[in-house]
């Protein structure tokens, strides 16, 4: 095995907390009914291709687009379509969505069948009919990353096991459970795409995973599994590219401009499943914890259960819940209703008491810089976080604010607990409205 | 005596030398400022808010003198316009004076709230957030960003809702560009009628989520004898173009959505 002492700048050591992780994947049952929203990938939303009174069945497209950066969207039940309307989404906001009221029967639809892959092209479109989007969280469309512009190299795929953030477990279990499809998926991107190496990185708080990944890629001398050191956000896109291979991606541009393309383990591994089966991404593997969930643990969940649902599977709440979030601790989003539902890069619900989710009131910044600190990017929060507070907003593009990955390292650690990152993302916000201005 | 005599002679010669060359030369050389400029520069209010379209008061002033529009300062109004047409030599423009106004009456005790907001005191923050706290996603948040940049204190906010003391208010916009919701609408200062709702929801759900939303029942539309109401996206708007300030609409209104604002000549 291969470690890692390489480290990139910044960072914190967060609590892991990872209580599920030796339960087992539990397949959650069928909803009675499911709301799936036409915009579950960063890019173009999907338009409804079914109206209200269509008959649908398991895995039925029921959106899709035309531009190029979306992925198509299908019916995790069979069953009726009962509304074809804007409903609430895990951002809060209203977005177009498809209501269906499941029979329960699960029937396929008759379009599923197992692709034929030869080629790249062959590949990609398999990908992208899947409705494949990146599954650690970012939900960027996979078709697109597979197909990097004709003039740039590929020498890396890097697989994403990190799995940096407290209490999630969901990537952890597949590595666990569907070890074999991972690396089958990993050689089949490998051969289509022609790449030469692939890496897995786990954090090295993960040593069964490790040691499973090892054992299973042993015979296939391009891949190899690397542990990487637990430390908050090692499983940042950019961060785990300069750990695994010490290549530095610059601010604006993208993996593939330094040679790597990296997938989570979810997606490698789906794309494997599906290119086996046919049968596109209608379920999701979600981490269901918190301190006032009866029994948390990971459930396999259709796209489009309401989170409501999934929390009453875990046993519901021993007392109710004051914050609920989708996402982790550190990342995710707060949700005000349990009616949203899980999307296909929902990776974790979680609910917390007051104790444990309220925030501490905000204060003068003692100008200590941890922030400064802890910064990935680094970046001087604190800095940013004063120009946005005073309406400077021309002074920002100094401070590259737009290189944030919104991590929340700098909240975390602030000990005057200033609203850092949410001035940041205000500070982006009014960034991008004035390049548009310009 | 004479050691400190002879340089004390000499520095205040020198003193005077440069004092009397300077004054010459400032009479001989001297540069006319523009006097028209110095002059429409006085009668501008100062505010130096942009709402001309030039940055601030000076270069407005020097604009005028160049030959720009004199009717471009809302600050001003009609007086300023009739002053400089004046003094520009030229016919005086029409100038309607416009005020904002925010078209929601989302209080907090006409909205609900959705959950418990605890981040940074600014709209645009918190319209981040699901759409800030208040059930009424289009409605005022009441943080009061407008409140921050309105040059002549005419913002007050109130139990969450931000509020136009009408005759403050210069018309110079600068809260419209600010607000997320962009809620905030400028009406002609004489008109005293206003939908004062936002919501595009249809009415069961608008209902549902603020007391005094506007339903688009189409009563205020059929009531008003000038034509002046049209229905957009479930919300009423009335044109002020058309409104002859005759309160028909507002005792028709089931919801309570319309008001009536002082408004002045
Ligand atoms: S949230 Fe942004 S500024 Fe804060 S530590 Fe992370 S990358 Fe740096
Ligand atoms: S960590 Fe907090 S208190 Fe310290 S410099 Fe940064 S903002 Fe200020
Ligand atoms: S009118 Fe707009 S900017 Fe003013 S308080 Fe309301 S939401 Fe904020
Ligand atoms: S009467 Fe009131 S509720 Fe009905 S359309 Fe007019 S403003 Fe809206």
């Amino acid at each position: 095995m291969l470690f890692i002492n390489r480290l990139f700048s910044g960072g914190v050591a967060v609590p892991h907390r990872k209580d599920t992780a030796e339960i087992e994947t539990v397949v959650m049952d069928i909803p009675s009914k499911v709301i799936i929203p036409m915009a579950q990938h960063s890019g173009a939303p999907c338009r409804p291709t079914v109206k209200t009174g269509d008959i649908v069945k398991v895995g039925q497209l029921i959106g899709e687009s035309d531009a190029y950066i979306s992925a198509p969207i299908h019916s995790s039940v069979s069953g009726v379509v009962k509304r074809v309307e804007p409903m609430l989404y895990a951002s809060g906001h209203l977005v177009m969505s498809v209501e269906i009221e499941a029979d329960k029967k699960q029937e396929l639809s008759e379009d599923i069948k197992a692709p034929v892959v030869n080629s790249r092209e062959q590949f990609i479109e398999a990908i992208r009919r899947s409705g494949l989007v990146g599954l650690g969280g970012a939900g960027f469309p996979s078709h697109v990353k597979l197909s990097p512009p004709k003039d740039k190299k590929i020498d890396y795929l890097i697989i994403n096991g990190a799995e940096c953030e407290p209490y999630i477990t969901s990537d952890y279990r597949e590595c666990i459970e569907f070890a074999p499809y991972i690396i089958k998926g990993i050689q089949l991107a490998l051969d289509m795409l022609e790449i030469p190496r692939a890496i897995i990185g786990i954090e090295d708080n993960k040593p069964k995973a490790i040691n499973l990944l090892k054992e299973k890629s042993k015979n296939d001398s391009r891949i190899s599994v690397y542990s990487l050191p637990s430390r908050y956000p090692q499983g940042a896109e950019k961060t785990l590219i300069y750990t695994v291979t010490g290549r530095k991606v610059p601010p604006g541009k993208l993996p593939a401009d330094v040679g790597c393309i990296v997938f989570n383990v979810n997606s490698i591994s789906f794309m494997a499943k599906y290119i086996e089966t046919g049968i596109p991404l209608i379920k999701k593997r979600v981490t269901v914890d918190g301190n006032v969930v009866r029994e948390p643990k990971n459930v396999e969940v259709l796209i489009g259960t309401s989170i409501g649902d999934v929390f009453e599977f875990c046993g519901g709440f021993v007392s109710s819940p004051y914050k609920v979030l989708m996402g982790g601790p550190m990342m995710g989003i707060a949700q005000y209703s349990l009616e949203t539902s899980v999307i296909k890069n929902t990776n974790a619900i979680l609910a917390f008491d007051k104790k444990e989710g309220d925030l501490p009131p905000e204060t003068p910044c003692i100008r200590c810089g941890r922030c400064a600190t802890v910064c990935p990017m680094n970046l001087l929060p604190q800095e940013i976080n004063r120009f946005v507070m005073a309406g400077r907003y021309d002074e920002l593009h100094k401070y590259h604010v737009l290189d944030c990955i919104e991590c929340g390292n700098c909240s975390y650690i602030c000990p005057a607990k200033r609203h850092l990152v949410q001035s940041i993302r205000l500070g982006k916000d009014a960034v991008r409205r004035n390049a548009k201005k310009a | 005596m004479t050691e400190i005599g002879i340089p004390v002679i000499i520095v205040s010669g020198l003193g005077l030398l440069f004092g009397l060359l300077l004054s010459y030369a400032s009479k001989k050389f001297e540069v006319k400022p523009d006097e028209k400029i110095e002059i429409i520069r006085g009668l501008l209010p100062g505010a130096n808010c942009g709402a001309c379209g030039f940055t601030g008061c000076d270069l407005y002033a020097e604009a005028v003198a160049g030959g720009a529009g004199i009717n471009l300062c809302p600050v001003g109004g009609m007086d300023l316009a009739e002053k400089l047409a004046e003094i520009m030599g030229k016919e005086t423009a029409a100038c309607e004076k416009y005020i904002a106004r925010v078209m929601c009456k989302g209080t907090w005790d006409n909205v609900s709230i959705k959950y418990d907001y605890d981040g940074i005191v600014d709209c645009r923050a918190a319209a981040q957030m699901a759409g800030g706290p208040s059930s009424c996603i289009y409605g005022c948040e009441g943080m009061g960003s407008c409140k921050k940049v309105c040059l002549f204190g005419a913002i007050e906010v109130e139990n969450g809702l931000a509020r136009i003391i009408e005759e403050k208010c210069a018309g110079c916009g600068k809260c419209i560009a600010e607000c997320p919701k962009g809620i905030i609408k400028m009406v002609p200062a004489r008109s005293e009628y206003s939908v004062s709702c936002s919501n595009h929801e249809k009415g069961a759900v608008a209902r549902k989520n603020c007391k005094v939303a506007c339903i688009a029942c189409q009563r205020c539309v059929k009531e008003c004898p000038e034509n002046a109401i049209t229905i957009v996206d479930y919300c009423a708007v009335i044109d002020p173009g058309k409104c002859v300030n005759c309160g028909k609409c507002i005792l028709v209104c089931p919801t309570g959505a319309i008001s009536k604002y002082t408004g002045y000549q």
